[in-house]
């Protein structure tokens, strides 16, 4: 699904990312865990084609085709999906408005025609139910007076509306308490499915307990340094990043 | 961001899409302007003896006043006498029907998106379309005699209607109100009357469109609308013009009359043509537009979508004459490129229980400023009068401007005066947020300040609406966030 090789960038003249490799099979949930200023966000970002990075060496593919030559709205339409670590508000343009257009940009692009008004209706109904959340969140402003929950309860919405092949999660359990963390958790495991990938970006191990991966990577200062099963993930959380850095 | 910001500029850069000029035989006046023109233009126009000397008596103020230099606009001096005070398209003998229209100027309406023999069978709206300076066809009038309201061009309200002009016109805008005002009652050519009796509802929209086609021509038009007692009307104007290099000048004035529980709103959808991207050319759009809410509960609401002309410098007012009366101002002022927009709308408050509400979206891209300018007066005898005003404004990009200058006078202790001021900007975050979920970066942004404008253009009527939001997106092109 996701082909990472050699990946290299920079931000302005300093490097940040020193050559990561990964590739993410169909149906596989990625964890990448990492202590703050490892580059787990600039990754994320990367993948979804945000300003401000170049990109000084290795590819990105997407099912073998080249992502970093796609602007960020046709990456996001080729089925790419980033739910946002801080999710910002739209003032005025109510959530069912953004979700139907998301949903039709990504038609659009696969030739079909515009979602028909009921239809759209009975789908948005259906997912929300799906995340616990309220009707009464579909008309309001896109993440305006949302709490931190809703927010990202917002997220994985537009994820169940878009239903990407490739979906990131970047710090998606931050902010979150446990209740509002198992709603979520909930809602990604229901969007599993054997053609969806996952890539969890992560500072703790909490959220995996929740959605587990098949793949645990530790990102530190660049690099991935160490690949594991979910286990690896426990022995993380006892004994902190400095025992990976050690070990070499 | 580089990148991006450049990418953003070509969004907001649209070509003006309504800027061509349509080739008719027009008979126009030698540019110049002196007593001989008035009277000359009077004649034209078959006017009674009155109406000439109301003319003369406001040219002869306007000679002594000297243009407002208190806007936050730069003009460059206008030239009065180089202005043609009087142009209209060469018609052989007067209009019965649309059927005898000159078949290119219907073709200029088409083009504009207003096919008038259309609007008339299908959209229930009644339009008065005015070119250069005279007033086209007005349809639908039949229908509206039958329930007694009256619609049609001011000239021709002039010669079948002279009570109600003499009585109504310069009664809310005097004619030595302002130099704009002064020079407009001097030499206004046409313009919508309407008059909405007692009692009435009036059954549809009424609607005006007003194109400036000819060369080195002013447009001077002079709207008078009078709904009397628990009467109700919805009025639209709508503003386009040819591309020219040169500036040209709008100098409208508009009065409202609303007597005893009397409703009246007014839309605008205005898109003159803002001059080029470097700043050349374009209108100068200097407009007195004032409601008198005479009556007791009586109710005016302006709502405006500004999104052209090279220089706007209007401010929909509202005298709150009656007891309970209420003022309501919604407005969007877009500004691009090097277009400057002074506006906003003067409250007064006059008479007790008197309640006024202002929201303004102010959105400026490019190298534009905008400016709003509000007044809230309440005078000693209107008590309990209550204002509220919100005025946003959004950045798009970081080298344009906007500015609040709101003035508040309040005489009486128990009135409530409340005024909140936001300013913001499009950011990098939401504009790549939408991007991320499948949006162009020219739809984001067109979402995003279509968002910020939500609060107005739910005052639209529905069709109004639409193409207020098609506007926007069209005029914030290759604009930059910067």
């Amino acid at each position: 699904m996701l082909s990472i090789k050699d990946l290299q960038v920079n931000i302005g003249d300093k490097s940040i990312l020193k050559g990561i490799s990964l590739n993410i099979n169909p149906g596989e949930v990625h964890a990448i865990m990492g202590p703050n200023g490892s580059g787990k966000s600039t990754l994320s970002h990367v993948l979804a084609g945000k300003d401000g990075y170049t990109i000084t060496g290795g590819s990105i593919e997407i099912e073998g085709q080249d992502l970093a030559e796609m602007a960020p709205e046709i990456r996001a339409r080729e089925g790419l999906f980033l739910a946002f670590q801080y999710p910002v508000e739209i003032p005025g343009v109510s959530n069912i408005y953004l979700l139907k257009a998301a949903l039709n940009a990504v038609r659009q692009h696969q030739g079909l025609s515009e979602v028909d008004a009921l239809d759209f209706l009975t789908l948005v109904k259906e997912k929300i139910k799906l995340l616990g959340m309220d009707e009464k969140f579909l008309y309001r402003s896109v993440n305006q007076g949302f709490s931190g929950g809703e927010k990202k309860r917002n997220e994985i919405l537009q994820m169940a509306i878009m239903e990407p092949k490739m979906c990131i999660l970047d710090e998606t359990d931050s902010g979150l308490d446990i209740d509002a963390l198992q709603i979520v958790a909930a809602g990604v495991n229901s969007l599993r499915s054997e053609n969806r990938s996952f890539l969890m970006i992560t500072h703790y191990q909490r959220l995996l307990d929740y959605i587990v991966p098949d793949v645990v990577h530790v990102l530190a200062d660049g690099r991935i340094v160490k690949t594991g099963g979910p286990e690896l993930a426990l022995e993380l959380e006892q004994k902190g990043y400095g025992w990976i850095g050690q070990e070499e | 961001m580089t990148s991006s910001t450049t990418e953003i500029e070509q969004l907001i850069g649209k070509e003006y899409d309504k800027g061509f000029v349509t080739n008719l035989d027009a008979d126009t006046f030698l540019p110049g302007l002196n007593e001989e023109v008035i009277t000359a233009l009077s004649a034209k126009k078959n006017e009674p003896p009155f109406m000439l000397e109301w003319r003369l008596k406001a040219y002869r103020h306007w000679l002594t006043m000297t243009p407002p230099e208190w806007a936050f606009v730069n003009v460059d001096p206008i030239d009065y006498q180089q202005i043609s005070y009087y142009s209209a398209p060469k018609q052989k003998e007067a209009l019965k029907s649309l059927d005898e229209v000159d078949p290119e100027l219907l073709d200029t309406y088409k083009k504009l998106g207003i096919p008038l023999e259309e609007q008339e069978r299908l959209a229930g709206v009644a339009v008065d379309a005015v070119f250069d300076s005279v007033s086209v066809a007005t349809t639908f009038k039949g229908k509206l005699k039958e329930v007694g309201v009256i619609f049609c061009p001011i000239s021709e309200a002039i010669q079948e209607y002279p009570e109600l002009v003499k009585q109504y016109l310069g009664s809310v805008v005097p004619q030595e109100d302002n130099f704009y005002a002064a020079l407009n009652s001097a030499v206004f050519t046409d313009g919508s009357f309407v008059y909405i009796p007692k009692g009435v509802r009036c059954p549809m929209e009424l609607s005006t469109y007003f194109r400036i086609n000819a060369a080195n021509t002013g447009q001077f038009e002079r709207t008078l609308i009078i709904a009397d007692e628990s009467s109700h009307v919805s009025y639209l104007e709508g503003c386009t013009a040819p591309m020219r290099d040169e500036n040209q000048l709008h100098a409208a004035v508009v009065e409202l009359v609303a007597l005893d529980n009397a409703q009246i709103k007014y839309s605008t959808v205005q898109n003159w043509y803002p001059g080029d991207k470097n700043g050349k050319g374009g209108i100068y759009n200097f407009v007195t537009k004032r409601a008198d809410c005479r009556g007791v509960n009586s109710k005016v609401s302006w709502t405006q979508v500004e999104t052209g002309s090279a220089i706007t410098w209007k401010y929909p007012s509202c005298v709150l004459t009656g007891d309970n009366s209420v003022g309501e101002f919604y407005s969007v002022a877009l500004t691009n490129n090097y277009q400057q927009a002074d506006t906003g709308t003067k409250m007064i408050h006059v008479g007790k229980n008197t309640r006024s509400t202002i929201i303004s979206k102010g959105i400026s891209a490019g190298k534009a400023q905008n400016s709003y300018r509000g007044l809230v007066k309440v005078l000693k005898s209107a008590e309990n009068a209550r204002n509220y005003t919100q005025c946003d404004s959004l950045l798009v990009g970081d080298q344009c401007g906007a500015h609040t200058f709101p003035y508040v006078e309040v005489k009486q202790p128990s009135a409530n005066v409340e005024h909140e001021a936001t300013t913001s900007k499009i950011s990098e975050d939401q504009l790549f947020f939408c991007q991320q979920r499948g949006l162009s970066a020219e739809d984001a942004v067109s979402l995003i300040v279509n968002g910020f404008c939500k609060e107005v253009f739910k005052e639209l009527p529905m069709e109004f609406a639409v193409e207020a939001q098609a506007l926007l997106g069209i005029s914030l092109e290759g604009s930059s966030v910067g």
